[in-house]
């Protein structure tokens, strides 16, 4: 199958920003010209990655930065506070940064949003700080008019300090694909109440920290982690095409080793949406060297949010940069979802 | 809490599959020719055979080929723009969401409200997953708000149910239902066709019964199996449909007989036509279909969109040239992956056919999912 990738139109479509090729499309021919520094000591813009890193002596001190809508503002199992700083927590512990030394905090707000709202936002954005050890160092606040947003744009930058920066290219032939949790609970959740489709059974955000949860995994895999990476927007399927291609390995996933909550599949088969294409909050996919992903796997299953982790999948050499799953019943390609999944007809 | 066993279900048991893939092989083996085509008539259809990778464990000389089984993909190119000029109009259009983006003449509906030069300011359009999700909206506002019906006839059956117990004031529907048995028949009599077999849609036949299809088979004398969804159904449904023509016996087999009867839904049935009427309609990229539309009768007129808002008609030329073959696709005389716009200038984020469009068209889903096996190509 050839395939040229997305055609670049001269507007920006909601495609941009869905995470998918259209968004990496996107920045590489707009924002990243002038920025692909190879300076030494600095993995930065042009890496692509989860965040960037700057070598301090012996160190490296990790930074990055989310900004984060979501409708509505309050969904099962969170809310746009809990996201903004699981989002941010996460992208630094996956570039190895486990240990957060602080975190910023830029909010625009619509005029006329009630400021109970403000309030609930702050209490759980105080409550994802302490779960993740923590803290709001300093911040920036914008009003803008009535019908210019949608209630409430949340920023976080953070920065942390690692001795080993985990990238999301480190995949070789043999190494093993661990998922810390179960797949499609925040896509699936958000999705329910923003079609407002009323599905049977106990959909939840995973939204969570898991700063301390890869810190458990890096523990104990040391060096055998090769490659991390969160599997947000876009999904399992994104994440792993990313990996795969910066990586120059082939993924084979099998589908039988898939953690998927019960209420997350039945939605998905009901809709047509694949667990594998919608976001993640609280979740890690690991690439471990063969000999260290039984230890990790255990590790990670020992830690109370990893109960659910998983081996789903192995790197090889041949046809590098795709993602194949094994359904049980043969073998087909996994793509990258191109924009945000709609839910189907019948 | 988690599942992990979803190959546990009855009908996706790996070990019973591989039996099927044995079955199927010695049944070629012994039809002795080297291609044998058959043709299912629905995207459901096609969603399974790719989502589980079925077509990499069928025997070389079977050709599994969608046909027309897309509601999304036939809804022809003016039946889009009626409910773009809808929201020109000032009118908010809902609809599910696999018809946003399906090319109208000019636009999409996704792209309607963009379109400038209609009166006052534009309708909104909304995605819905059911007519009656429609009707909460309308209740929610004074607007007028036209439900974009689409789909075969068992979704035009919600569609019809929803209109006999009464829509709010505010809200009509749009019909761009379809009924899919004259358009197998169109189907089976297309000069130049390889299709040796149908496999019919569960669903569509939970509905109409499998005793409508006898007459088909009789005519075109060439057998149809009644197939189910799950990986197993659709396996155990080739075995028959291949038996079926080793033995030449153009006959009926209903294989999902756990849903399907002979005489189907009496109560659906009578909803259905007691609210639609078929009707000759182009069936994109296919041809005109004789009572291949299903539009309102007339006692319904005052819940009819087309009679409630004054639309005006599109002019397009009948054959715009263009090297999209989706037609082709859809009447079994071409694959996806015969056409030159395939994942080259027809792509998901920018699609050319109706195919590439909806999730459910033969283009998209194998987009999705990597055409033929072959294109696996050396991954282990």
């Amino acid at each position: 199958m050839s395939s040229t990738g997305p055609v670049i139109s001269e507007r920006v479509s909601m495609q941009d920003g869905a995470g998918g090729r259209a968004m990496r499309s996107l920045v590489e021919e707009i924002f990243l010209p002038g920025f692909e520094s190879d300076q030494e000591g600095v993995i930065g813009l042009s890496a692509m990655d989860d965040g960037a890193a700057i070598r301090l002596g012996d160190r490296w001190l990790v930074l990055t930065t989310d900004s984060h809508v979501v409708h509505p503002i309050f969904f099962p199992g969170g809310d746009i506070g809990r996201l903004a700083i699981a989002g941010t927590v996460n992208d630094l512990a996956v570039m190895g940064a486990t240990r957060v030394l602080g975190l910023t905090c830029a909010a625009i707000i619509e005029e006329g949003l009630p400021k109970t709202i403000l309030r609930r936002i702050q209490r759980s954005i105080r409550e994802a700080c302490a779960e993740a050890g923590t803290s709001i160092v300093t911040g920036d606040t914008k009003v803008m008019g009535r019908g210019e947003l949608d209630g409430i744009i949340l920023n976080t930058s953070g920065i942390g300090m690692c001795e080993r920066v985990v990238s999301d290219a480190g995949l070789h032939p043999g190494d093993r694909i661990i998922v810390t949790g179960s797949l499609g609970d925040h896509g699936m959740a958000v999705m329910a109440v923003r079609h407002e489709l009323e599905l049977d059974g106990d959909l939840e955000s995973d939204v969570m920290p898991i700063n301390d949860l890869i810190d458990a995994a890096l523990r104990v895999g040391g060096s055998g982690i090769v490659a991390m990476k969160d599997p947000t927007r876009g999904g399992v399927a994104s994440a792993l095409h990313e990996m795969a291609t910066k990586s120059h390995v082939g993924i084979v996933i099998a589908e039988v080793c898939l953690p998927v909550r019960a209420a997350v599949r039945s939605a998905s088969e009901l809709l047509g949406i694949d667990p594998l294409r919608i976001a993640n909050e609280g979740k890690a996919l690991l690439g471990v060297r063969p000999d260290r992903a039984a230890d990790v796997l255990d590790a990670l299953r020992h830690h109370p949010k990893g109960r659910d982790a998983a081996i789903i999948g192995e790197c090889f050499a041949e046809r590098a940069g795709s993602v194949v799953l094994d359904t049980g019943f043969g073998r087909r390609l996994l793509t990258e979802a191109d924009g945000e999944p709609l839910p189907r007809i019948c | 809490m988690v599942d992990r066993g979803a190959c546990e279900l009855e009908f996706r048991d790996t070990n019973r599959a591989r039996d099927l893939r044995g079955a199927l092989r010695s049944l070629v083996e012994q039809i002795g020719r080297d291609s044998i085509s058959v043709m299912h008539v629905c995207g459901s259809h096609e969603q399974a055979i790719a989502r589980f990778g079925l077509r990499e464990g069928f025997p070389e000389p079977l050709n599994v080929i969608m046909g027309p089984g897309c509601p999304v993909c036939v809804t022809d190119a003016p039946e889009v723009d009626e409910g773009v000029a809808l929201v020109q109009q000032g009118v908010d259009v809902a609809t599910y969401g696999d018809m946003l983006r399906v090319p109208g003449t000019s636009v999409s509906l996704a792209d309607s409200r963009a379109l400038t030069g209609g009166p006052g300011q534009p309708g909104r359009v909304h995605v819905v997953y059911s007519i009656d999700q429609a009707a909460e909206l309308a209740r929610k506002t004074r607007n007028e708000l036209v439900f974009f019906a689409t789909g075969f006839e068992t979704t035009a059956v919600t569609t019809a149910a929803a209109i006999v117990s009464g829509l709010p004031p505010n809200m009509s529907v749009l019909s761009a239902h379809k009924y899919i048995p004259p358009a197998m028949d169109i189907v089976a009599r297309t000069p130049g066709t390889r299709i040796e077999g149908f496999l019919a849609a569960g669903h569509a036949a939970t509905i109409t019964g499998w005793g409508l299809f006898r007459d088909f088979a009789r005519r075109h004398r060439v057998p149809v199996v009644i197939a189910g969804f799950e990986p197993l159904d659709i396996l155990a449904a080739l075995v028959k449909l291949l038996g079926l023509i080793r033995d030449r016996d153009p006959v009926v087999a209903n294989l999902y007989p756990r849903c399907v009867t002979k005489r189907g839904n009496r109560p659906a049935q009578l909803l259905l036509w007691r609210v639609f009427k078929p009707q000759e309609g182009r069936w994109r990229g296919i041809a005109p279909i004789p009572n291949g539309n299903l539009r309102l009768r007339d006692e319904w007129a005052y819940v009819d969109a087309r009679r409630r808002f004054r639309i005006p008609e599109t002019q397009v030329e009948p054959d715009r040239p263009s090297a999209c073959i989706c037609g082709q696709i859809m009447t079994g005389l071409a694959s996806p992956t015969d056409c030159p716009l395939y994942a080259t200038d027809c792509a998901p984020a920018t699609p050319i056919g109706a195919c590439m469009v909806s999730t459910e068209g033969a283009c998209r889903i194998w987009h999705e999912y990597g055409s033929r096996p072959a294109a696996l190509g050396g991954a282990p």
